[in-house]
Protein backbone atom coordinates (compact mmCIF):
# COMPACT_ATOMS: atom_id res chain seq x y z
CA UNK A 1 0.00 0.00 0.00
CA UNK A 2 1.19 3.32 -0.61
CA UNK A 3 0.51 6.72 1.28
CA UNK A 4 -0.78 9.43 -1.22
CA UNK A 5 -1.95 12.80 -1.43
CA UNK A 6 -5.10 13.13 -4.12
CA UNK A 7 -4.14 16.27 -6.24
CA UNK A 8 -7.19 15.88 -9.13
CA UNK A 9 -8.91 13.83 -11.25
CA UNK A 10 -9.23 12.57 -14.53
CA UNK A 11 -12.39 12.53 -17.04
CA UNK A 12 -12.45 10.35 -20.17
CA UNK A 13 -15.56 9.32 -22.16
CA UNK A 14 -14.16 6.65 -24.66
CA UNK A 15 -12.99 3.95 -21.87
CA UNK A 16 -13.33 0.41 -21.16
CA UNK A 17 -16.65 -0.53 -20.26
CA UNK A 18 -15.45 -1.65 -16.92
CA UNK A 19 -14.26 2.15 -15.98
CA UNK A 20 -18.06 3.24 -16.61
CA UNK A 21 -19.26 5.09 -13.44
CA UNK A 22 -15.57 4.93 -11.27
CA UNK A 23 -13.95 7.62 -10.47
CA UNK A 24 -10.11 8.02 -11.52
CA UNK A 25 -8.29 10.32 -9.39
CA UNK A 26 -4.67 11.58 -9.86
CA UNK A 27 -3.02 10.62 -6.77
CA UNK A 28 0.56 11.55 -5.65
CA UNK A 29 3.19 9.05 -3.53
CA UNK A 30 4.01 11.23 -0.71
CA UNK A 31 6.49 10.94 2.53
CA UNK A 32 5.20 10.03 5.67
CA UNK A 33 4.93 13.95 6.43
CA UNK A 34 2.12 14.01 4.20
CA UNK A 35 3.30 16.95 2.03
CA UNK A 36 6.27 15.94 0.02
CA UNK A 37 5.93 13.94 -3.20
CA UNK A 38 8.19 11.12 -4.16
CA UNK A 39 7.95 9.77 -7.60
CA UNK A 40 5.55 10.19 -9.89
CA UNK A 41 1.97 10.82 -10.08
CA UNK A 42 -0.59 8.13 -11.10
CA UNK A 43 -4.01 7.24 -11.18
CA UNK A 44 -6.26 5.18 -8.65
CA UNK A 45 -9.94 4.50 -8.82
CA UNK A 46 -11.44 5.54 -6.19
CA UNK A 47 -13.36 2.98 -3.73
CA UNK A 48 -14.23 5.34 -0.50
CA UNK A 49 -15.64 8.74 -1.75
CA UNK A 50 -11.85 10.82 -1.09
CA UNK A 51 -11.82 14.15 -2.63
CA UNK A 52 -9.04 16.44 -3.69
CA UNK A 53 -6.85 17.04 -0.64
CA UNK A 54 -7.22 13.78 1.18
CA UNK A 55 -4.47 11.41 2.77
CA UNK A 56 -4.79 8.14 1.52
CA UNK A 57 -3.73 5.06 1.14
CA UNK A 58 -3.43 3.25 -2.57
CA UNK A 59 -2.87 -0.34 -3.61
CA UNK A 60 -1.23 -0.42 -7.06
CA UNK A 61 -1.71 -4.34 -7.90
CA UNK A 62 -4.24 -5.97 -9.84
CA UNK A 63 -5.23 -8.39 -7.40
CA UNK A 64 -6.23 -5.96 -4.30
CA UNK A 65 -8.20 -3.85 -7.18
CA UNK A 66 -10.51 -6.59 -8.44
CA UNK A 67 -10.85 -7.64 -5.26
CA UNK A 68 -12.31 -4.42 -3.90
CA UNK A 69 -14.22 -3.08 -7.10
CA UNK A 70 -15.01 -5.82 -9.74
CA UNK A 71 -14.99 -9.27 -10.64
CA UNK A 72 -11.87 -11.79 -11.46
CA UNK A 73 -11.93 -10.53 -15.15
CA UNK A 74 -11.78 -6.63 -15.07
CA UNK A 75 -9.09 -4.49 -15.83
CA UNK A 76 -8.29 -3.11 -13.20
CA UNK A 77 -5.22 -1.80 -11.42
CA UNK A 78 -4.83 0.43 -9.07
CA UNK A 79 -7.24 1.74 -6.28
CA UNK A 80 -7.81 4.28 -3.47
CA UNK A 81 -8.38 1.97 -0.77
CA UNK A 82 -8.56 4.10 2.38
CA UNK A 83 -8.87 7.47 3.39
CA UNK A 84 -5.86 8.49 6.30
CA UNK A 85 -6.79 10.31 9.08
CA UNK A 86 -3.34 10.36 10.86
CA UNK A 87 -0.04 9.08 11.25
CA UNK A 88 1.46 8.89 14.14
CA UNK A 89 5.60 8.76 13.77
CA UNK A 90 8.28 7.32 16.36
CA UNK A 91 9.91 10.57 16.82
CA UNK A 92 6.89 12.26 17.93
CA UNK A 93 4.63 14.00 15.64
CA UNK A 94 1.36 13.47 14.06
CA UNK A 95 0.42 13.75 10.18
CA UNK A 96 -3.47 14.92 10.10
CA UNK A 97 -5.73 15.32 13.32
CA UNK A 98 -4.35 13.65 16.30
CA UNK A 99 -6.42 10.83 17.29
CA UNK A 100 -8.77 10.93 20.29
CA UNK B 1 -2.76 3.71 -14.13
CA UNK B 2 -1.13 6.65 -15.04
CA UNK B 3 -1.12 9.27 -17.67
CA UNK B 4 0.27 9.17 -21.01
CA UNK B 5 0.35 10.83 -24.56
CA UNK B 6 0.34 8.37 -27.69
CA UNK B 7 3.70 9.41 -30.01
CA UNK B 8 2.79 6.95 -32.85
CA UNK B 9 2.05 3.41 -33.26
CA UNK B 10 3.54 0.39 -34.36
CA UNK B 11 3.49 -2.15 -37.38
CA UNK B 12 4.25 -5.79 -36.80
CA UNK B 13 3.37 -8.54 -39.05
CA UNK B 14 5.04 -11.61 -37.68
CA UNK B 15 3.47 -11.71 -34.43
CA UNK B 16 1.95 -13.69 -31.49
CA UNK B 17 -1.24 -14.98 -33.06
CA UNK B 18 -3.34 -13.52 -30.03
CA UNK B 19 -1.93 -9.84 -31.46
CA UNK B 20 -3.08 -9.96 -34.26
CA UNK B 21 -5.63 -6.94 -35.23
CA UNK B 22 -4.57 -5.87 -32.20
CA UNK B 23 -3.26 -2.05 -32.54
CA UNK B 24 -0.08 -1.30 -30.78
CA UNK B 25 1.06 2.26 -29.72
CA UNK B 26 3.94 4.12 -28.09
CA UNK B 27 3.02 6.35 -25.39
CA UNK B 28 5.15 7.92 -23.25
CA UNK B 29 3.97 8.15 -19.71
CA UNK B 30 3.55 11.35 -17.21
CA UNK B 31 2.36 12.55 -14.43
CA UNK B 32 0.00 15.20 -14.04
CA UNK B 33 2.13 18.20 -14.82
CA UNK B 34 2.84 16.18 -18.03
CA UNK B 35 6.46 15.73 -17.03
CA UNK B 36 7.70 12.07 -18.38
CA UNK B 37 7.82 9.37 -15.68
CA UNK B 38 10.53 7.15 -17.74
CA UNK B 39 10.75 6.29 -21.84
CA UNK B 40 8.40 5.86 -23.64
CA UNK B 41 6.76 1.70 -24.10
CA UNK B 42 4.70 0.32 -26.33
CA UNK B 43 0.79 -0.47 -25.35
CA UNK B 44 -2.81 -2.24 -26.94
CA UNK B 45 -4.73 -0.27 -27.93
CA UNK B 46 -8.35 -1.53 -28.08
CA UNK B 47 -10.06 1.86 -28.35
CA UNK B 48 -8.51 3.68 -30.92
CA UNK B 49 -6.56 6.33 -29.72
CA UNK B 50 -5.27 9.04 -31.68
CA UNK B 51 -2.05 10.33 -31.89
CA UNK B 52 -1.37 13.30 -29.39
CA UNK B 53 -4.34 12.06 -27.53
CA UNK B 54 -3.58 11.72 -23.68
CA UNK B 55 -4.67 8.08 -22.87
CA UNK B 56 -4.73 6.10 -19.23
CA UNK B 57 -3.16 3.13 -19.38
CA UNK B 58 -2.91 0.03 -16.93
CA UNK B 59 0.42 -2.33 -16.78
CA UNK B 60 0.20 -6.31 -15.03
CA UNK B 61 -1.57 -9.35 -15.47
CA UNK B 62 -4.46 -6.60 -15.84
CA UNK B 63 -3.23 -5.38 -19.50
CA UNK B 64 -4.24 -8.08 -20.79
CA UNK B 65 -7.80 -8.61 -19.91
CA UNK B 66 -8.85 -5.38 -22.05
CA UNK B 67 -8.24 -7.86 -25.16
CA UNK B 68 -10.52 -9.99 -27.00
CA UNK B 69 -8.31 -13.12 -25.95
CA UNK B 70 -7.37 -12.56 -22.40
CA UNK B 71 -4.37 -14.54 -22.22
CA UNK B 72 -2.49 -12.66 -24.03
CA UNK B 73 1.20 -11.95 -24.00
CA UNK B 74 0.77 -7.79 -23.25
CA UNK B 75 2.06 -6.35 -20.19
CA UNK B 76 0.55 -2.37 -20.98
CA UNK B 77 -2.75 -1.75 -22.52
CA UNK B 78 -4.69 1.48 -23.38
CA UNK B 79 -7.83 1.88 -21.23
CA UNK B 80 -9.29 5.26 -21.34
CA UNK B 81 -8.97 8.51 -23.62
CA UNK B 82 -8.79 11.36 -21.39
CA UNK B 83 -11.16 14.16 -21.97
CA UNK B 84 -9.69 16.74 -19.44
CA UNK B 85 -7.77 16.64 -15.97
CA UNK B 86 -7.14 18.79 -13.61
CA UNK B 87 -4.93 19.08 -9.82
CA UNK B 88 -5.09 21.40 -7.42
CA UNK B 89 -3.00 24.45 -6.54
CA UNK B 90 -0.91 22.91 -4.30
CA UNK B 91 0.11 20.23 -6.98
CA UNK B 92 0.40 22.94 -9.42
CA UNK B 93 -3.31 23.80 -9.94
CA UNK B 94 -3.02 22.35 -13.51
CA UNK B 95 -6.11 22.03 -15.88
CA UNK B 96 -5.64 20.46 -19.06
CA UNK B 97 -8.95 21.50 -20.45
CA UNK B 98 -10.97 18.97 -23.34
CA UNK B 99 -9.86 19.47 -26.68
CA UNK B 100 -11.78 21.46 -28.96
CA UNK B 101 -13.62 19.20 -31.41
CA UNK B 102 -13.34 20.28 -35.35
CA UNK B 103 -17.11 20.04 -36.87
CA UNK B 104 -16.95 16.68 -38.76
Amino acid sequence: MILCRVVGNAVATIKHPVYIGKTVLIVQPVRPDGKTPRLSSFLAIDSVQAGVGDLVLCAREGNTARQILGNDDDPLHSVVLAVVDAIEHPDGYTTGPAPE
Amino acid sequence: MQLAKVLGNVVATIKHESLVGVRLMVIQPHDHNGLPDGLPIVATDPLQAGVGDTVEWITGREAALTLPVTFSPVDASIVAIVDEYWSDEEAGGIHRPAPEKEAP
